[in-house]
């Protein structure tokens, strides 16, 4: 197939802290050394963009040597934790900040959609700030009159159009603004986290329109989103970054898993955190979440069985009167979905020493995606150790049914066993 | 940027490269963005009286009273000459005329500024934005001749001698000039306050006291010696006097004036044009 966006060596930097009445002087020597056709002095040494460690340059690099190709008709997600370079790489290729080095070859016209509502003017009316709008983001007056009735459709908005933005209600806002991006019409469309705002109707709508403009008139999309539900369900291929560069290019689904699992990998033994709350008379060392059926750490199949292990110390010479320990689940919103705690089971162990205790969880019914659990323990009524969000894994789905097909992501928050039969009756 | 790049197997619509050429100003492609361009150019004048109850009366109104204070302090106070003309006619050609200049010059430099929001988000030929501003004051202008108008006619009806003669056909002549120099001295200042901001301090004062070193609110004619000299550098001087010229009939005119506002006008917007265009690709990283 045709390519539509062709990268080489691409790479930005940025300049770090304050600009002052420093930034003249190295300006100068900037300027100087240029002048004599040597290198600039303050992008020699490149460092990867890790914002949680201290460099020794206030030179930063946010995307470095980038290289890749994507073809026409192509949705591509982009995924990768924050400052992985995500929204530089799509300004780079809207055009509104310049490349360090390299090169980008477009072919089509380029819309971008970094934010909704760009140049809205609050005392115009819906009306005029769709004409505004859409010429912003590269519409022509006719392209716009001829499309006007659609986009007001879309929008939901068509009793307020004459009335000035300002006196709508944010959800309209971001409705109106998003059915002017949606009838650009132009070969490529790059679309950064915009969707966040909006209620999930609206959400799902916009996610449905790109998916008709991608499928249905073969237009490329560029899609940056921290949603994985919803970049699994617009694009067939994904993009994964961290630090300003490409770790791998592929099939939704495995970059999907790739990025949870790296996400995970980073997580501390569970003794080295020092957010945790109690008096520590037991003491969480380390924990796991395990499905029984997969080969990677932390990940669970759905409808499946999965173990939960925590590795504890108890205080030396402390008589235990009662003890609980729970293991809530988080969902990634933050959502509690579930709660185990060995308050509600029947059964007595000893805690002793250093060792450990395991939940067993028999057909783990969470719709996929990611999870991470709270850890408590108490001893003698005593808060003895508390542990937010640590122990993240993955819920992946499984053909369950056996039918090829999947439930697909949106569609609730767990799984049920069902089955179907012919009202005989 | 819209480099097409005719090789045999590629053919790109837009190449994306860290330099651009200096000297290339993208003209096609603001054609393009001409929509946009009466778009912002509407929005400004629109939003400037909207929720307001006199509406676009508010474009007379500073000029009006600007002319009734400049006539009491200058004119009675001080006397100081009008080149024998009506005070209020003198003054009002004069203060329009500069606050023209003055409102390109002032909204062209914060231009950056004002716009980071937009200009962080999505792109358009950033030129298209100072263009707007100079179209959209030339507009206000325009209306505020209303009012020259008719204190003009006012003045003709009762009977005070004015000439008019062919002179009037430089006045638009010279509104492009003034209109030259105000976005460019402002594009070069907002390519210069994108790192340092210490610049939008000194042209507030700055356009202010080159009001004074110009012959707005008194003739070049009632100069003489150094001083005339001086003043007469100022490459708006000569636009004034040239505009009171094709208004009034009164001020310093000839060929060399005239080529003198000219050249002066050029290189100026020459050299906003190029700088802007330098400074205009990643401004973003540093505003």
């Amino acid at each position: 197939m045709a390519i539509a966006i062709k990268v080489e060596n691409l790479s930005k930097a940025y300049q770090l802290g304050e600009f002052s009445t420093g930034t003249l002087s190295r300006d100068l020597e900037r300027w100087w050394a240029l002048a004599r056709g040597k290198e600039d002095p303050f992008l020699i040494i490149g460092e990867a963009n890790d914002r949680s460690k201290k460099g020794s340059s206030d030179i930063v690099w946010s995307l470095k040597d980038l290289n890749f190709q994507i073809e026409q008709g192509d949705a591509v997600g982009i995924i990768g934790k924050n400052g992985a370079g995500k929204s530089t790489l799509l300004k780079v290729l809207s055009q509104v900040t310049s490349p360090t080095s390299g090169i980008i070859k477009v072919k089509g016209r380029i819309a971008s959609l970094l934010e909704v509502g760009t140049g809205f003017h609050p005392e115009l009316t819906g009306r005029e700030n769709i004409f505004l709008n859409g010429a912003i983001l590269g519409m022509r007056k006719h392209e716009i009159s001829r499309q006007f009735d659609q986009i007001v459709d879309f929008s939901g908005v068509e009793r307020y159009i004459d009335t000035p933005v300002k006196r709508y209600s944010s959800g309209m806002y971001v409705r109106l603004a998003f059915a002017v991006a949606a009838h650009l019409e132009s070969e490529i469309l790059i679309v950064d986290e915009v969707l966040a705002v909006g209620d999930a109707e609206f959400q799902n709508k916009c996610i449905g329109k790109m998916g008709d403009i991608n499928k249905g008139e073969g237009r490329t999309i560029l899609f940056v989103s921290h949603n994985m539900a919803s970049i699994q369900n617009l694009c067939k291929s994904a993009i994964l970054m961290s630090k300003g560069q490409f770790l791998n290019h592929g099939n939704t689904n495995s970059i999907i898993n790739e990025y949870l699992i790296s996400l995970n990998s980073k997580s501390e033994a569970l003794e080295d955190i020092k957010e945790r709350k109690g008096n520590q008379d037991i003491f969480f060392l380390n924990g796991k979440v395990e499905g029984i059926n997969t080969d990677d750490i932390n990940s669970v199949e759905t409808f499946s069985d999965f173990i939960v292990t925590l590795d504890y110390r108890l205080r030396e010479n402390i008589t235990i009167f009662n003890y609980r320990i729970d293991v809530g689940i988080n969902n990634n919103l933050g959502d509690r979905v579930a709660w185990l705690s060995s308050n509600n089971i029947n059964q007595n162990f000893d805690l002793f020493g250093e060792s450990k205790l395991q939940f067993i969880v028999k057909n783990c019914p969470l719709s996929p995606g990611s999870y991470t659990c709270n850890i408590y323990a108490e001893l003698n009524n005593t808060t003895a150790d508390w542990l937010v969000n640590v122990l993240p894994f993955n819920v992946v789905e499984k053909d369950y049914y056996n039918t090829g097909r999947i439930v697909p992501p949106n569609q609730g928050n767990i799984l049920l066993n069902y089955s179907m039969v012919e009202d005989a009756g | 940027m819209n480099n097409t790049n005719h090789n045999v197997e590629e053919d790109w619509d837009l190449v994306i490269v860290p330099q651009n050429n200096l000297f290339d100003l993208k003209l096609k492609e603001v054609w393009r963005y001409r929509d946009l361009l009466v778009l912002f150019v509407r929005r400004d004048i629109v939003s400037f009286y909207k929720q307001t109850i006199l509406g676009p009366l508010w474009f007379f109104i500073q000029p009006i009273f600007t002319t009734i204070v400049y006539i009491f302090i200058f004119g009675r106070l001080a006397g100081i000459s009008t080149d024998g003309l009506p005070q209020p006619l003198f003054y009002i050609a004069g203060i329009t005329a500069w606050n023209y200049f003055a409102d390109c010059l002032n909204k062209t430099s914060t231009v950056f500024r004002d716009n980071a929001a937009i200009f962080g988000k999505v792109y358009f030929p950033r030129i298209v934005m100072p263009l707007s501003i100079v179209l959209s004051n030339l507009l206000r202008f325009g209306i505020q001749m209303v009012l020259f108008l008719i204190i003009y006619l006012y003045y003709q009806f009762i009977g005070t001698p004015l000439t008019i003669d062919y002179h009037l056909l430089l006045f638009p002549v010279f509104v492009l000039f003034m209109a030259m120099q105000g976005l460019g001295l402002g594009m070069i200042v907002s390519a210069l306050t994108t790192k340092y901001r210490d610049l939008i301090f000194l042209l507030t004062f700055g356009v202010q006291l080159l009001m004074y070193a110009t012959t707005v609110i008194y003739p070049l004619s009632s100069l003489s010696g150094k001083l005339y000299f001086w003043i007469s550098i100022n490459p708006m001087t000569y636009i004034i006097e040239g505009i009171r010229r094709s208004l009034l009939g009164t001020g310093v005119f000839d060929l060399h004036t005239f080529f003198y506002a000219l050249f002066s006008s050029s290189i100026i917007l020459i050299f906003g044009l190029l700088i802007f265009n330098k400074v205009e690709k990643s401004f973003v990283d540093t505003i």
